[in-house]
C-alpha cells in the first residue's frame, strides 16, 4: 500500500512537468511577452523601451525554452521555462502579471471556494443518492418513468439558466438573500445558501439518473437475487447489499473531485460575485495573466492527482477484491 | 427507516429556525453590507474589475482614479461645479504662471510669439500646511529615523498588510517631495505612462531617463532585482526646488496644456520615504508596494485593501482642510448643489467599495437600495428611462416613486470607426479611397446605432470634437457636409442613393470594381465576445448590404487587434478615445500626422496624414482660446470631414441616477476627486431599504406545502414496499397478470 | 433568384457529417448482416419511446444535413466580363428554404406574433408633428389593416388551415404506410388500417405517426405562420428569432455528434487497454489522460480557442469568407472538447476493466490462452459497451450545454454563429430587460430541450436492448 503511493507520488512529477510544458507552449505560442506587457501596460503612451522594460523586470526577456547566447548548462537553464516552472516544484507561485503575490491570493480566495463547493458537493450527493434511491425503489413503475424523465428535464436546462433564474427569481422577486457578494464568517452563509441551492438543483437531473444507473445494474446482479430469495425484505436488500456496492462507482465519481473542490467552480463563482479560485481563474483567462494561469493550472494538476490516488486507495478499501499492485 | 428521516426534518427545521432568526435579526435579509456600515455616514460603492495600479506614477485609468483621486492631491484640481470646467488651485497655493523665455536665457512677455520661446517656466507655491496620511513609511524613532526602515528578512516575511506594521506616523508635505514625484515618473521599474510624453516637454528629463537608467541597472547588477536607488542623488535639470514650498517646472518651448497635466495625480507630492520604505527586500512581493498602498495627502486614505472582495476609503485625520465650493452655475443653487457651500470637506465618513462583474446584481442591488448611485445600462434602460417626444430623457414612474433622481451629461469622449489611412483600399488621400471613406460614412447609419444599441444615450457626432470642447460648433453651422444636410431645423443623414453615386464615382458601381468585375469586401477589424457583439457585427455588416458591399468581420483577441493596429494592418476598426483634458488640442492630435500608430506608436490610430492638417495643428495647439484658434480649428475639421478617415461615430451621453439620499451629485468629467463633495444621509436610506426589501414568504411555505403533499403517499407506499418480502410480491403480481 | 450559377463549398464540418453519415449507413448495412445485432435492434424499434424520439431525432437531422449543404451565388454584375465572381455570403439549402424568414428583418426587438415594435419610437405624423410610440413592424403582421381587431380572427384562420393541411399529409401518410404493410404482410388494406391505428404492428407505427403528425403539425403552423408573422419574435436587430433556433440545430448536433466521433475511438482503445493490460500500457495510458485531464478544461480550451485565432490571421488566403472562418472555430471546439472530454469516459472503462478481469470467466478465458484482443472484443468490450452508450448520450446533451458555458466565458462558438449557446447567452441581458424580453430563450430552449429529451429517450432504449444484464431480468 505505502509503496504503491509512494509509486504514485513518483508518477506526479513526469505528469506535472508535462503539464506546465503543454500549457507553457500553448500559451506562449498565443501570446508573446510583448503582448502580455502591452496588456499590463495599458492602452495609452506605451513605448517600446516600456515594453522591454516590464519583459526584463519580469524575465521574459528570455529565449522561451534554448537560450543559445548563454553557456553551458545555462543555455537550458537560463530560459523562460526553467525560470518560470521549476519554482512551481516548490509551491512558489511568485507574482502576478500585475505585480501580486499569486500564493497570497490563493490562500485568501480559498476560503470562499469552499463554504461555495463543500456544501454543494455534500448536499448534492445526498439529494441524489436519496433520489436514485427512491427511484429505484419504484424502479418499473410509473414513478421510475417520471423520475427520469423530470432528470432529462432538469439536465437539459443550462446552468446559466439555473444562475439567472434563481437570481431573479429568489433575489430579486421574493427579497430572501442577497443577489451576490462575500463576506467572511458566519455572513457567508447568506450569500452562499442561494449558489449552494442553484448548484444542487443544477446537479440533480445528472447525478440522480447516473446513480439509478448504477443502483439498477447493482439491483439485477445475482448476489440480490439470492438475498431475494432467501426472503430479505427490500429495505435490507437495498441498504444493506445495493447501497454498500454500489459505492464503489460512486466513490470513483467523488473521491476525484474532492480536492478540486479547492478550485472552485467557474462559473457560480463569477456570477454570485463571490472572490473564490474559480473567479480567478476567470478573470485571469479574461486579462490573459500568465502567471496566475499557470499557478492555477499546476495547483489543479496536482489535486487532481492526489484525487486519482485517492480513488484508487478507497478502491481497495470498500472492495478487497481489487488488489493494489 | 422513517424514524430517522423524521429525526432529520427535525434537525433541518430546527437548522433553519435558529438561521432564519439570525437573518432576522438587523434589517432586510438580503443586505449585502453588515449592519453596522449600514447605518453610519457611509457611502456604498463599487469596482469592477481590481484596479492595476493604484501608485501615481502609474495609474491611468478611470477605474484606479475613483480610488486615488481621493488619496493624492496634485496641485490643481477642477472646479466641482462650474462650467465650463475650470482649473483651481488644490495643493498649490496659487495657479502657477508660465514665464517665457527665449534661447539666451532672457524674459519675454506673455504675448511673445511661439517661435520666440525657448522655455517656459511654471512656478508653482504650494500650500503650508498639508501633512500626509498616518502611514508606517512615516513613523519615526525618538532618534527622528524611520521606525520601519531597517527591516529584516523575516520581518518583511511574516507581514502579508500594511496592517502589519502597527506604528504610524505622518509629517508636513514639502515642495522636495512633489519633485520627488516626477522624478519617479521616470524610474525604468514604474512605467509610468506618461514618461514618453513628458520627457518631450521638461526639460533635462531625457537626460535624466537615461542617468536613472543606468544607476537603476548598475543596483540591479550589484544588489540583484529590488536593488534600490536613491533619486534624489541625481539632479533633474528641468524641475528644481525653490524653497520648502516652492517648485519649479522648465518646459521646452510652450505648452499651455501643461497646466492640465498639473491636475493629475502624476503630479502630486510623494515622501522620498515611501519609496525607501517599500523598496526595501522583499516587500514587492508582498503586495507591498505604492501600487497597492498609496500614501497621500488627500482627504481619504485606503484602509482596507483587498481587490478580491472589497476596498474602503476612510477619512484621513491628518487632512489639511477643504471647504465646500461657495459658487457655481445658475441653477446649481436652485438645484440644491449650494446646500453645503463653506462646510468642511469632505462631508463623507466612509466609503465601501465591493467588487461586482456583472452589471445585472449590481442594477439590482441599486434598486433595492444597497448601492447609492448607478449608471444605466443599455439593457435596464427602458425600465428607468423614459423618452419624451422631442428627445429628452425623464425618470419612469417607478424609479421617481422610489426618489431617484437622473442627471445626463455629454461625455468627453467619441467612439468613432477609423479607415486605416495605411489600406491600399480604403486608406490613402487620393479621390477614389476618399469617396469609398465617403459612401461608407454615410451608409452607416449611426443614428440608428445609437437608438438600437445605446438607446439613444448619444449624439452622432460631426466631426473630431465632442460638445463641451472648445471648437465644437452646434447647430446648423458645425453638421459635418459630406454626411448630413440641413433639413428643417435638423442634421439629416445623406440618402443611400447618395452613397451609391460616390461608391460609383470611386470605382465600385453597385459594390463591384469597374474593372474586374468583383464584388467589393470591406474589413472590419474589432475583438468582440460579449453577447450583445453577435447582433451588433450583423447590423454593420446590414449597414453595407444596402450599398451592395459585403463586410467581413475579422474577430481576434484584443492583444492581437492590438498587434495589427500597431503593424498598420487593420483596415476599419472601431475605437475611442476620452479626454485627458478639456482642450481641442487633445482631440485633434488623433488625427496629427507626426502620432501615427503604425509610424509612431502615437495615438493616431487611423494613420491619418495630411500635410495641411499637420501645419494648422502645429499652429491651433499653442493658441489661446478665442477666435483665432476657432478659425483654425474650423479649417482643420473641414479637412478631416472632407477626408474622412473616422466615420466620426457618436458622443455618449453619460446617464447616472441617484438615490433620494444621495446629495451633491454634479457628474463632472473631467474631476476625479468628487467623493469629497458627496454628502449621504443615513437614516432616509435605512428606512428605505426596509421598506423595499421585505421578504415574500408565502413562496416557500407553498413548496413546503406542495414537498410535503407529494411526499407524504410516496413515504406511505414505500414503507409497505420497503417491508414486504420480495417473494410475496412478485406473487401478487402474477396473480395481478 | 436566379439559380444560374452556384459554386458549392463544403464546409469543413459538412465533409465530416457526410463522413459521419457514411459510417452510420456503413454500419446499418454491416448489422443488417448479423443476426445478434439485427435482434438486439429489432428491440429497440419496438420500443415506443424509442421509436418516438427517433422520429424527432430524424427531423433535427433532416433539418442539420439540409443546412449542411453550402454554396455561394454568383454575383450578378452588368458588364460582359468573362470571369464569374461569387458572393462572399455563404448559404445553405436551409437559409433557401427559409428565405422568407430570413431576409424579413425588423429593426429590433418585437414580441412573438406581435404587429408593433417592442421599443417605442419617435414618429413623425402625417401631419408633421412627431410622437413617441410603438411603430408598426415592416414584416410581422404587415397584411393587416387594423391589426388590434384583425389579428386574433387572422392567426386562428392561418392556423387552421394548417392544421387541416397537415391532417390531410397525415391522412395520406397515414394510408401509404398501412398500403405498404398489407401488401409486405399479405393482408387487406382496410385490415392493415385497423391494425396500424390500434398498434398491433411489429413496430409502433401508429406511435411514430403520432409523433410526426405533432411535429407536421408545428412545422404547417410554423410555415403558415411565419411567413406573416415572427412567431418567436425578433432579435435585438430584428432577426426572425425562429430562423436563428432552426439554424442553430446543425450548431448543437455538430458539437454533440463530431466531438463524439473525435473522442470515442481513443477513449474506449485506450481505457480498455489500460484496465486491461495494466503494467507500462497502462501507465503510458494514464500518463497521457492524466496530464491532459490535469488542465482545468476550460482552460486549455481558452488556449487553444486563441491559438486558432491566431492561426486564421496569419493564414487569411485560407479563410476568405465568415463561414468559413466561423465552421474553422467551430471545428476546432469540436476537436478540442473531444480531447478535454475523452479522458473522462478512458478513466471509467478503465475502472470498470480493471474490475471485470478480475471476474472468473475472464480469469480462467487468460488461463486457456484466449488471445488478448479476442478477450477483449468478446469478453470486455460488450460488457462496458453500455458505459459508452450512456456516456455517449450524456455528453451529446452536455456537450450541447456546454457550449452556453464556453460562450460565456468568451471561448464557444463564433460570435457570428447561430447557436443556442450564443442565444442563451444574450438572454442573460435580455431577462435583465424590463419588460422582459423572454422569447429567445423560450425558443431556444425548447428547441434544445426535445432535442435533448429525444436523445436520451432513444438512447435509454439502445440501452435497454444492449446492455447484457439488464436483458437477463
Amino acid at each position: 500500500m505505502l509503496a504503491y503511493i509512494v509509486r504514485r507520488m513518483l508518477y506526479a512529477i513526469p505528469i506535472l512537468i508535462g503539464v506546465n510544458l503543454l500549457t507553457f507552449l500553448l500559451f506562449f505560442v498565443v501570446n508573446t511577452p510583448d503582448n502580455m506587457a502591452r496588456m499590463q501596460l495599458g492602452m495609452k503612451h506605451v513605448t517600446p523601451e516600456a515594453i522591454a522594460n516590464w519583459k526584463r523586470e519580469r524575465g521574459y526577456d528570455k529565449p522561451l525554452l534554448f537560450n543559445s547566447a548563454a553557456p553551458g548548462v545555462e543555455k537550458f537553464s537560463d530560459t523562460i521555462f526553467v525560470e518560470k516552472s521549476l519554482a512551481l516544484f516548490a509551491f512558489e507561485f511568485g507574482q502576478a502579471d500585475d505585480g501580486r503575490d499569486i500564493a497570497y491570493d490563493i490562500k485568501q480566495r480559498m476560503l470562499p471556494s469552499l463554504a461555495l463547493a463543500v456544501p454543494v458537493l455534500l448536499i448534492g450527493l445526498l439529494v441524489n443518492i436519496t433520489f436514485a434511491m427512491l427511484v429505484a425503489v419504484f424502479r418499473a413503475t410509473y414513478v421510475d418513468l417520471w423520475g427520469v424523465i423530470l432528470c432529462v428535464i432538469l439536465m437539459s436546462i443550462s446552468s446559466l439558466f439555473y444562475i439567472i433564474g434563481g437570481q431573479y427569481l429568489i433575489g430579486k422577486v421574493l427579497q430572501l438573500v442577497p443577489i451576490s457578494g462575500y463576506d467572511g464568517g458566519i455572513d457567508a452563509f447568506k450569500f452562499v445558501i442561494l449558489p449552494v441551492i442553484i448548484g444542487v438543483i443544477g446537479g440533480i437531473g445528472s447525478g440522480t439518473r447516473w446513480y439509478r444507473t448504477i443502483f439498477l445494474e447493482e439491483i439485477g446482479k445475482d448476489y440480490v437475487r439470492t438475498a431475494w430469495a432467501k426472503g430479505l425484505t427490500e429495505r435490507k436488500v437495498l441498504f444493506k447489499h445495493v447501497l454498500k456496492n454500489a459505492m464503489i462507482p460512486i466513490l470513483t465519481g467523488v473521491v476525484v473531485v474532492l480536492p478540486l473542490l479547492f478550485m472552485g467552480s467557474l462559473v457560480i463563482e463569477s456570477f454570485f460575485g463571490i472572490p473564490g479560485l474559480g473567479s480567478y481563474t476567470i478573470d485571469a483567462i479574461n486579462s490573459q495573466d500568465f502567471a496566475i494561469v499557470r499557478a492555477m493550472v499546476f495547483l489543479g494538476s496536482v489535486l487532481y492527482i492526489i484525487g486519482l490516488i485517492l480513488t484508487d486507495i478507497s478502491y481497495t478499501l470498500v472492495d478487497p477484491r481489487v488488489r493494489l499492485a | 427507516m422513517t424514524n430517522r428521516i423524521f429525526r432529520w426534518g427535525r434537525a433541518a427545521v430546527a437548522g433553519l429556525l435558529i438561521i432564519a432568526l439570525g437573518a432576522c435579526g438587523e434589517g432586510p435579509w438580503n443586505n449585502p453590507h453588515s449592519a453596522a456600515e449600514e447605518r453610519g455616514n457611509v457611502l456604498f460603492s463599487s469596482f469592477s474589475e481590481r484596479p492595476k495600479h493604484l501608485d501615481p506614477a502609474r495609474s491611468y485609468s478611470s477605474n484606479e482614479y475613483a480610488f486615488i483621486g481621493q488619496i493624492y492631491e496634485p496641485p490643481l484640481q477642477y472646479h466641482y461645479l462650474k462650467r465650463p470646467y475650470e482649473l483651481i488651485p488644490l495643493s498649490a497655493a496659487s495657479l502657477p504662471e508660465a514665464r517665457y523665455y527665449d534661447a539666451a536665457d532672457q524674459p519675454l512677455p506673455a504675448d511673445a510669439a511661439a517661435e520666440a520661446v525657448a522655455y517656459t517656466v511654471y512656478e508653482v507655491h504650494i500650500r503650508p500646511g498639508m501633512h500626509y496620511q498616518p502611514h508606517p513609511a512615516l513613523a519615526v524613532n525618538a532618534a527622528g529615523e524611520g521606525v520601519y526602515f531597517k527591516l529584516s528578512r523575516e520581518q518583511v516575511a511574516a507581514a502579508n498588510t500594511l496592517a502589519d506594521f502597527p506604528e504610524h506616523g505622518s509629517r508636513e508635505v514639502t515642495a522636495a517631495d512633489f519633485v520627488h514625484q516626477i522624478k519617479r515618473l521616470v524610474h525604468p521599474k514604474l512605467h509610468s505612462p506618461i514618461v514618453g510624453l513628458m520627457s518631450e516637454y521638461i526639460t533635462g528629463m531625457q537626460a535624466y531617463q537615461a542617468s536613472v537608467q543606468k544607476a537603476y541597472e548598475d543596483a540591479v547588477a550589484r544588489d540583484g532585482k529590488n536593488a534600490f536607488i536613491d533619486l534624489s542623488r541625481y539632479p533633474l535639470e528641468g524641475v528644481e526646488v525653490v524653497d520648502d514650498y516652492t517648485y519649479r517646472i522648465k518646459i521646452r518651448g510652450v505648452y499651455p496644456q501643461f497646466v492640465y497635466w498639473l491636475s493629475m495625480p502624476f503630479f502630486s507630492p510623494m515622501p522620498p520615504e515611501a519609496d525607501r520604505f517599500y523598496g526595501q527586500p522583499g516587500m514587492a512581493e508582498k503586495n507591498l508596494t505604492l501600487d497597492w498602498y498609496p500614501l497621500g495627502s488627500g482627504p481619504y486614505m485606503l484602509t482596507v485593501n483587498n481587490p478580491n472582495r472589497e476596498m474602503v476609503l476612510e477619512k484621513n485625520p491628518r487632512f489639511h482642510g477643504e471647504l465646500y465650493p461657495s459658487e457655481g452655475e445658475e441653477q446649481d443653487a436652485k438645484n440644491g448643489l449650494l446646500a453645503d457651500a463653506g462646510k468642511a470637506l469632505p462631508l463623507i465618513d466612509k466609503a465601501v467599495y465591493s467588487l461586482e462583474k456583472e452589471s445585472i446584481p449590481y442594477w439590482n442591488k441599486f434598486l433595492q437600495g444597497y448601492y447609492d448611485a448607478s449608471g444605466v445600462s443599455s439593457d435596464s434602460f427602458d425600465q428607468a428611462v423614459r423618452v419624451g417626444a422631442q428627445g429628452e430623457a425623464s425618470l419612469t414612474d417607478d424609479m421617481r416613486k422610489k426618489g431617484i433622481a437622473l442627471k445626463t451629461t455629454v461625455a468627453a469622449s467619441t467612439f468613432y470607426m477609423g479607415f486605416n489611412m495605411l489600406d491600399s483600399v480604403v486608406g490613402g488621400l487620393n479621390e477614389r479611397a476618399r469617396k469609398l471613406r465617403q459612401a461608407v460614412s454615410i451608409a452607416i447609419d449611426y443614428e440608428e446605432y445609437i437608438s438600437i444599441f445605446a438607446n439613444g444615450r448619444g449624439l452622432p457626432a460631426q466631426g473630431p470634437l465632442p460638445p463641451g470642447i472648445f471648437g465644437n460648433v452646434s447647430g446648423r453651422a458645425g453638421i459635418n457636409p459630406y454626411v448630413y444636410d440641413w433639413v428643417g431645423d435638423a442634421a439629416r443623414r445623406k440618402s443611400i442613393d447618395t452613397a451609391r453615386r460616390l461608391l460609383a464615382e470611386a470605382g465600385y458601381p453597385n459594390g463591384a470594381d469597374a474593372q474586374t468585375g468583383a464584388p467589393l469586401l470591406l474589413n472590419l477589424d474589432i475583438t468582440a465576445g460579449g453577447p450583445d457583439d453577435k447582433a451588433r457585427l450583423n447590423w454593420f455588416r446590414k449597414q453595407l448590404q444596402k450599398i451592395n458591399v459585403e463586410l467581413n468581420i475579422r474577430n481576434t483577441d484584443y492583444n492581437r487587434f492590438q498587434d495589427k493596429m500597431l503593424k498598420g494592418n487593420a483596415q476599419i476598426f472601431m475605437w475611442g478615445w476620452n479626454a485627458d483634458y478639456p482642450d481641442p488640442e487633445n482631440f485633434l492630435f488623433l488625427l496629427y500626422g507626426p502620432n501615427a500608430k503604425a509610424k509612431s506608436q502615437g495615438e493616431n490610430a487611423a494613420n491619418y496624414d495630411n500635410p495641411a492638417f499637420n501645419r494648422l495643428f502645429n499652429r491651433m495647439k499653442n493658441m489661446p482660446n478665442g477666435p483665432a484658434r476657432q478659425a483654425v480649428i474650423d479649417e482643420m475639421v473641414e479637412i478631416a470631414r472632407y477626408d474622412a478617415p473616422w466615420i466620426w461615430g457618436f458622443n455618449p451621453k453619460d446617464f447616472r441616477l441617484y438615490h433620494a439620499w444621495y446629495k451633491n451629485a454634479q457628474p463632472n468629467l473631467m474631476a476625479n476627486n468628487t467623493l469629497k463633495y458627496l454628502r449621504i444621509d443615513p437614516v432616509l436610506r435605512a428606512e428605505k431599504q426596509n421598506e423595499w426589501n421585505q421578504p415574500v414568504l408565502w413562496p416557500l411555505g407553498l413548496v413546503a406545502g406542495v414537498l410535503l403533499l407529494s411526499v407524504l403517499p410516496a413515504l406511505a407506499l414505500y414503507r409497505r414496499r420497503l417491508h414486504t418480502p420480495v417473494k410475496k410480491r412478485a406473487a401478487a403480481a402474477a396473480s395481478g397478470a | 433568384m436566379s439559380m444560374t450559377a452556384i459554386k458549392f463549398v463544403p464546409l469543413w464540418t459538412d465533409v465530416l457529417i457526410y463522413l459521419l453519415v457514411a459510417v452510420i449507413v456503413a454500419f446499418v448495412l454491416y448489422a443488417r448482416k448479423r443476426e445478434h445485432l439485427r435482434s438486439q435492434w429489432r428491440q429497440v424499434a419496438r420500443s415506443r419511446m424509442g421509436m418516438a424520439s427517433l422520429v424527432v431525432l430524424l427531423v433535427y437531422v433532416a433539418v442539420g444535413l439540409l443546412d449542411s449543404v453550402h454554396f455561394r451565388e454568383a454575383v450578378e454584375r452588368n458588364g460582359d466580363n468573362a470571369e464569374v465572381h461569387y458572393s462572399a455570403e455563404v448559404l445553405s439549402v436551409l437559409d433557401v428554404v427559409l428565405t422568407p424568414l430570413r431576409e424579413r428583418v425588423e429593426k429590433t426587438y418585437s414580441a412573438p406574433f406581435a404587429t408593433h415594435l417592442y421599443a417605442k419610437e419617435m414618429m413623425e405624423l402625417p401631419d408633421g408633428s412627431s410622437v413617441r410610440d410603438y411603430p408598426r413592424l415592416d414584416y410581422g403582421g404587415a397584411h393587416l389593416v387594423n391589426p388590434a381587431a384583425d389579428r386574433g380572427a387572422d392567426i386562428l384562420a392561418t392556423a387552421t388551415q394548417a392544421a387541416l393541411q397537415a391532417a390531410a399529409m397525415l391522412l395520406v401518410l397515414f394510408m401509404l404506410v398501412s398500403g405498404v404493410l398489407a401488401r409486405k404482410n399479405k393482408l387487406g388494406f382496410a385490415t392493415s388500417m385497423g391494425r396500424v391505428l390500434r398498434g398491433r404492428t411489429e413496430l409502433p407505427w401508429h406511435i411514430m405517426l403520432l409523433t410526426f403528425g405533432v411535429l407536421l403539425i408545428l412545422g404547417m403552423l410554423a410555415a403558415h405562420l411565419g411567413v406573416k408573422y415572427h412567431v418567436f419574435g425578433t432579435d435585438k436587430v430584428g432577426q426572425d428569432v425562429l430562423y436563428q433556433v432552426l439554424k442553430s440545430i446543425r450548431t448543437g448536433l455538430v458539437i454533440g455528434t463530431l466531438t463524439t466521433l473525435v473522442m470515442l475511438p481513443f477513449a474506449v482503445l485506450l481505457g480498455i487497454m489500460a484496465g486491461y493490460f495494466r503494467g507500462w500500457v497502462d501507465d503510458v495510458i494514464q500518463y497521457t489522460y492524466t496530464t491532459l485531464s490535469s488542465i482545468p478544461g476550460v482552460l486549455l480550451i481558452a488556449a487553444m480557442v486563441l491559438t486558432l485565432q491566431v492561426y486564421v490571421e496569419t493564414h487569411p488566403e485560407l479563410f476568405d469568407t465568415i463561414a468559413h472562418r466561423a465552421d474553422m472555430r467551430l471545428l476546432f471546439l469540436c476537436i478540442i472538447l473531444g480531447i478535454t472530454s475523452w479522458t473522462g469516459l478512458c478513466r471509467l472503462l478503465r475502472g470498470e476493466v480493471m474490475k471485470l478481469r478480475e471476474v472468473d470467466y475472464i480469469q480462467s478465458a487468460t488461463a486457456f490462452g484466449v488471445g488478448h484482443f479476442k478477450i477483449i472484443g468478446r469478453h470486455l468490450l460488450p460488457n462496458v459497451m453500455h458505459i459508452v452508450l450512456i456516456s455517449v448520450v450524456l455528453d451529446f446533451s452536455g456537450l450541447v450545454l456546454a457550449e452556453a458555458v464556453l460562450s460565456y466565458v468568451g471561448v464557444g462558438v463564433d460570435p457570428t454563429m447561430n447557436s443556442w449557446g450564443n442565444m442563451i447567452n444574450a438572454a442573460r441581458l435580455e431577462m435583465a430587460r424590463e419588460p422582459i424580453v423572454w422569447w429567445s430563450l423560450t425558443a431556444a430552449f425548447i428547441f434544445m430541450f426535445t432535442l435533448v429529451l429525444s436523445a436520451n429517450l432513444f438512447s435509454d432504449a439502445v440501452r435497454d436492448a444492449f446492455d447484457p444484464r439488464l436483458r437477463k431480468q
